[in-house]
C-alpha cells in the first residue's frame, strides 16, 4: 500500500463522496415526500389516485435502479425529455426510494388498531385530534425501523450512479483503478469514505430505533 | 414518426439476444439463490445458539456484508481478490460469490428473526406434553417458523434479481449489456432506439419479479 498515493488522491475521493451524500440526501428527502402522499393516498383510499399509486409502487418496486436510471439517462432524452446526470440520479433514487417509504409509512398507519381510533372518537376528539394524538405517534413508531432500513439502503443504491457518469466513489475508484492499476490503495479508500459515510447513518438509525420504541398500545 | 426502437427490436434476432440476456443475469442469481438459502438457514440457526464466539463471529459477517453496497463487495471480490491471491476470476464467477455471500447473510438474519419470534413458551408447552427435543422441533417450532420465513425469502429472491443487474458494472454480458450492443448496432438507423429498448428492459425485469412479489405477499397474507 501506497502512502503517497492514498494522500495524493484523497481530494478526489472527499469531493466524490460530497456528491454522493448530496445526491443521497436529495433522493432520500424526495422519496420521504413522496412516501408520504403515496401512504396518505392509500390509507384515505382517494379514488384513481390509489390506484395509480399501487402501479407506481409495484413498477418502482420491481424493478432495479440501475434499469431505471438507464431509462431516464439515455432513453427518456430520445423524447425529447433531456436531464443532467445529476438530477437524474436524484430522480432515479426519489423514484425507486418513494415507493419503499410509501410501503413504511402505510404498514405504520394501518398497524394502528381500529379500536384506537374508537377510542379517540369517544372520547369527543374530533378526525384532526385524533390523527394528531393519536393515530400518527404510533404509526410514526412502528414505521421507525422500515424507514432506517430503507434510507441505508437508498444510501448504498447510490452506488450505481457511475452508471450515468457521475463522478461518484465508485467512478473515482474505478477510474483510479484504470489509470494506475493501483487496486489496493482504491480499493482501501473506497471502502473507508462508504464506512465513513454509511456507520454515522446505521448508528443514528440504531438509536432513534431504541429512542421511539415506547408505543406499543393496542399491540 | 420516428422509431422509438420497436423496430430495431423486431428486426433479426434482437429480440431473442434481450432474452437470452436476461436469462444470463437469472442464472446468476438463481445459482447464488441456491447457494443462499441453505447456508442462510445453517448460520442462522447458529445465530440462536447461546455461543458467545459463534454469535459475535456471524454478527460481525454479517454487520460487514451489510454496510456495504453491494457495487462496494463486488468490485473488492473481482479486482481485490484477483489482485492479492492472484487468481483469475472471471465476472460471473465473481457475482455468484458476491451474490451468495451476501445472500446467506441477509437469509441468515431473516432465519434468526423467525426462530426468535417464536415465544419462549411454546418451546414449554411442547416439554409439557412430553416431546423430545426433535419432536418438538419437527412438530412446533418448525412448522411455525416456516411460516413466517417462506414469504420472507421469497421476497428476497426478487431482491437478489434485482441486484443482478449490477453485474454490467463488472463487464458481465446480461441484459443490460446487449441492450447496449443493440442501440449501437442500429444507432445510424434508429438514433434514437434507446427509449424503447431501455423500456423493454424495465419491462422485462418487473415481469420477471412482479410474480415472485406477488406470490410472496399472497403467502403472507394467507399465513398470518
Amino acid at each position: 500500500m501506497s502512502l503517497e498515493f492514498i494522500t495524493k488522491y484523497l481530494p478526489l475521493y472527499e469531493k466524490a463522496a460530497w456528491l454522493t451524500v448530496r445526491i443521497g440526501f436529495a433522493g432520500v428527502v424526495l422519496s420521504i415526500v413522496i412516501g408520504l402522499l403515496c401512504a396518505a393516498i392509500q390509507y384515505y383510499r382517494i379514488p384513481v389516485l390509489s390506484g395509480l399509486t399501487a402501479v407506481y409502487i409495484e413498477l418502482s418496486r420491481n424493478t432495479p435502479l440501475l434499469v431505471q436510471l438507464f431509462f431516464l439517462y439515455y432513453g427518456l432524452p430520445k423524447i425529447g425529455v433531456r436531464t443532467d446526470a445529476q438530477v437524474c440520479g436524484m430522480a432515479g433514487l426519489a423514484f425507486l426510494g418513494g415507493s419503499y417509504m410509501a410501503e413504511a409509512f402505510r404498514s405504520g398507519l394501518e398497524a394502528v388498531e381500529k379500536i384506537q381510533m374508537e377510542s379517540a372518537q369517544s372520547l369527543g376528539m374530533n378526525r384532526y385530534q385524533t390523527m394528531r394524538y393519536v393515530i400518527l405517534p404510533q404509526a410514526f413508531s412502528i414505521s421507525v425501523p422500515a424507514f432506517v432500513a430503507n434510507v441505508i439502503f437508498l444510501l448504498k443504491e447510490t452506488s450505481v450512479f457511475s452508471a450515468i457518469s457521475l463522478m461518484d466513489l465508485m467512478f473515482t475508484a474505478k477510474d483510479l483503478i484504470g489509470l494506475y492499476y493501483k487496486m489496493t490503495e482504491s480499493l482501501f479508500l473506497l471502502v473507508v469514505f462508504y464506512l465513513i459515510i454509511l456507520l454515522p447513518v446505521s448508528i443514528l438509525g440504531a438509536a432513534l430505533e431504541r429512542r421511539v420504541r415506547y408505543a406499543g398500545f393496542g399491540a | 414518426m420516428p422509431d422509438l426502437g420497436l423496430e430495431v427490436l423486431l428486426k433479426g434476432q434482437n429480440m431473442e439476444r434481450l432474452l437470452i440476456g436476461l436469462l444470463a443475469a437469472l442464472k446468476i442469481s438463481l445459482v447464488s439463490v441456491a447457494v443462499s438459502l441453505p447456508l442462510g438457514i445453517l448460520l442462522g440457526t447458529l445465530m440462536t445458539w447461546k455461543n458467545p464466539f459463534i454469535k459475535a463471529v456471524l454478527r460481525v459477517y454479517l454487520e460487514i456484508i451489510r454496510i456495504m453496497p453491494q457495487m462496494v463487495l463486488l468490485f473488492l471480490v473481482f479486482f481485490g481478490t484477483t489482485r492479492a491471491f492472484g487468481w483469475d476470476l472471471s465476472g460471473e464467477s465473481a457475482s455468484v460469490i458476491v451474490f451468495s455471500l451476501w445472500g446467506t447473510a441477509e437469509m441468515s438474519d431473516l432465519v434468526r428473526g423467525a426462530l426468535i419470534s417464536i415465544p419462549l413458551h411454546q418451546y414449554e408447552s411442547g416439554e409439557a406434553l412430553g416431546l423430545s427435543k426433535v419432536q418438538i422441533y419437527r412438530y412446533i417450532v418448525v412448522p411455525q417458523t416456516l411460516r413466517r420465513l417462506i414469504p420472507l425469502s421469497i421476497n428476497l429472491i426478487t431482491r437478489m434479481i434485482k441486484t443482478t443487474s449490477l453485474v454490467l458494472m463488472i463487464g458481465v454480458v446480461e441484459i443490460l449489456k446487449v441492450a447496449q450492443q443493440i442501440i449501437e448496432a442500429n444507432r445510424t438507423a434508429s438514433p434514437n432506439a434507446a427509449f424503447g429498448i431501455y423500456l423493454v428492459v424495465f419491462l422485462l425485469y418487473f415481469f420477471a419479479c412482479w410474480p415472485i412479489s406477488v406470490a410472496a405477499r399472497y403467502l403472507e397474507k394467507r399465513w398470518r
